[in-house]
């Protein structure tokens, strides 16, 4: 029996030369490989050109807008209190993000299990999510004695919808037919979870995951801002706090810097892990021709 | 009933499965079967065919037990009762293939859902992929295999189980006519090396009579049982059996027998 396919399609030594409209769109890719990264740095490299130069020409106060280069020193002077304070942020934004993780997944397999329990609960968690989380914030901070665990309790809020939603979403979105398969074999209810209906749901969790990261680490910043109690343990957003009442802007910014890095790298080491686990098979993680 | 030179021929063909006087109605109140009664006689390859809405998967589900009958019931000769596992593999129209498992795994699937590890099936599961020619893919992922290689692993991994019944809905409707061809010559070589028995669903009349020594004609509205045809033709079957005579004349009695059963009924396309 011969195999269909046409995997040796490409193995043809000697390949005829390629017409006018191939050659451009294999010059085109390449640019594009080049311009994805090269536009956004000049983008970047001229912003931070032109508000050198305006800070310089303007003699702008630096008490008001204080130029990269004042940021930049800051940044490197500071470093002592910033450096501490980055790591508690970093505690928090990890720790909400992996609570949420757990209990988002949990408890849209707890949904997946039982339609009345998802029918039951899943309003309330959609009522949790669309109440800002500062107005809930203080009232956390007067219930929860400890800081730390009203941070999470915060940051928790903010990043477990998406996963929990999302993750709700791909465990009903195994395929009808595979799901009659596992019927038809006789899979309990555990085997159908756990070979088909989880790894159905992976992608969707992953974008689900992607979006998290990013909130939890803005559910820490803010829930930061509103516990406002300085001392040991204080994260970036009282740094800022701090730093703004005494009108100390190049920390401000150097401390803004320093949580936009943050959030850039959570979302890059998702994306990366996000990608690691698709690559082998699903769609958004393949490259194609044409 | 003829078996011409199927492996079974001689014997006393037994019966797997039968339907006596099956009916299905949704809750939408479609009768898609009315009073159907079918005996599905061990080695046979079976046929059901009609046109669509004619209840011919919804009879083909209920034997898997995807389904259960509204009126009527199905009788499993050789089992004891209450026996659930009814040894039975089913084929759909699309391949259904896990994509984030490779072909091994895929195919290995009913065998670990019954507890076996993938080392203690490891020579069943390739023996399935050598049977349909896929030995050398074990490891690839179903998105880098073509259409028809596709429907092959499925159909590896319904062999896996070495079923008494083999179930097939319109499996080969998605592929092109030389990769159809191609599979059903596959397919024939296979039931005649293993003698199972085959329920295979189609609507076409071409592929109904190449593949089957039986073919049960099915009307719609309500869904019903017209006809059945025996094609009486000897195997193995190759492509010059898709040219002679005797393939034309099957051809004409069961779409005769078609025509004769969608008289009367208004056209709906």
């Amino acid at each position: 029996m011969t195999a269909d396919t046409e995997p040796d399609r490409l193995a043809a030594a000697a390949l005829p030369p390629l017409d006018a409209a191939e050659a451009g769109k294999l010059r085109r890719a390449r640019i594009d490989r080049i311009a994805r990264w090269a536009l956004p740095a000049v983008v970047m490299i001229a912003t931070i050109a032109g508000w050198q130069w305006y800070v310089d020409a303007y003699q702008v106060p630096h008490y008001i807008l204080p130029g990269p280069d004042r940021v930049v020193a800051a940044l490197l002077q500071d470093w002592p209190t910033l450096w501490p304070a980055l790591l508690v942020t970093l505690q928090i934004t990890l720790g909400a993000l992996v609570i949420a993780t757990i209990g988002g997944v949990g408890l849209a397999v707890l949904f997946a299990q039982s339609k009345w329990v998802e029918m039951s609960f899943f309003p309330y968690a959609v009522i949790l999510q669309v109440t800002p989380v500062i107005v809930i914030a203080p009232l956390i901070f007067i219930y929860v004695p400890s800081k730390i665990v009203g941070l999470l309790i915060c940051a928790w809020i903010v990043a477990f919808f998406p996963i929990l939603s999302n993750t709700t979403l791909g465990l009903n979105s195994a395929d009808h037919n595979l799901r009659n398969l596992f019927q038809l074999y006789g899979a309990s209810r555990w085997q159908t979870l756990w070979h088909l209906r989880l790894p159905s749901a992976l992608p969707y969790f992953l974008g689900g995951l992607k979006i998290a990261g990013g909130l939890s680490l803005i559910g820490a910043i803010v829930a930061e801002f509103v516990a406002g109690t300085g001392g040991l343990g204080s994260g970036l957003a009282f740094k800022i706090l701090e730093a703004s009442y005494r009108l100390n802007i190049p920390r401000m910014f150097a401390a803004i810097v320093l949580i936009s890095l943050t959030g850039i790298v959570i979302f890059a080491s998702l994306s990366i892990l996000s990608h690691l686990m698709l690559r082998r098979w699903h769609e958004s993680a393949i490259k194609r021709d044409g | 009933m003829t078996l011409a030179s199927s492996p079974l021929a001689g014997e006393a063909a037994g019966t797997v499965v039968s339907l006596q006087n099956v009916s299905k109605t949704f809750s939408n109140a479609t009768v898609a079967l009315k009073d159907m009664s079918l005996s599905i006689r061990q080695g046979e390859f079976v046929s059901l065919l009609g046109p669509s809405g004619c209840g011919k998967s919804t009879a083909l589900r209920i034997v898997a037990g995807l389904s259960s009958p509204s009126a009527g019931r199905l009788v499993w000769p050789g089992e004891r009762p209450g026996q659930k596992d009814h040894d039975i593999s089913f084929v759909f129209q699309e391949p259904t293939l896990m994509p984030w498992a490779t072909v091994f795994a895929n195919v290995h699937l009913p065998l670990k859902l019954k507890g076996e590890s993938a080392r203690v099936a490891r020579d069943r599961v390739m023996e399935a992929l050598e049977m349909v020619g896929l030995e050398g893919f074990a490891e690839s992922y179903p998105r880098e295999l073509s259409g028809g290689m596709k429907m092959r692993v499925s159909i590896a991994r319904a062999l896996v189980t070495k079923p008494k019944l083999l179930l097939m809905d319109e499996p080969f409707a998605a592929l092109d006519e030389i990769t159809r061809f191609r599979l059903n010559n596959d397919l024939l070589r296979l039931w005649e090396e293993f003698g199972w028995t085959v329920v295979f669903v189609t609507h076409s009349v071409f592929e109904s009579v190449y593949l089957s020594n039986r073919i049960v004609i099915m009307a719609a509205r309500p869904g019903r049982v017209v006809a059945d045809l025996d094609v009486d033709a000897p195997y193995p079957r190759g492509e010059e059996f898709r040219t002679s005579h005797l393939y034309s004349d099957h051809c004409r009695r069961a779409s005769d027998a078609l025509q004769a059963a969608m008289a009367g009924e208004a056209p709906d396309a």
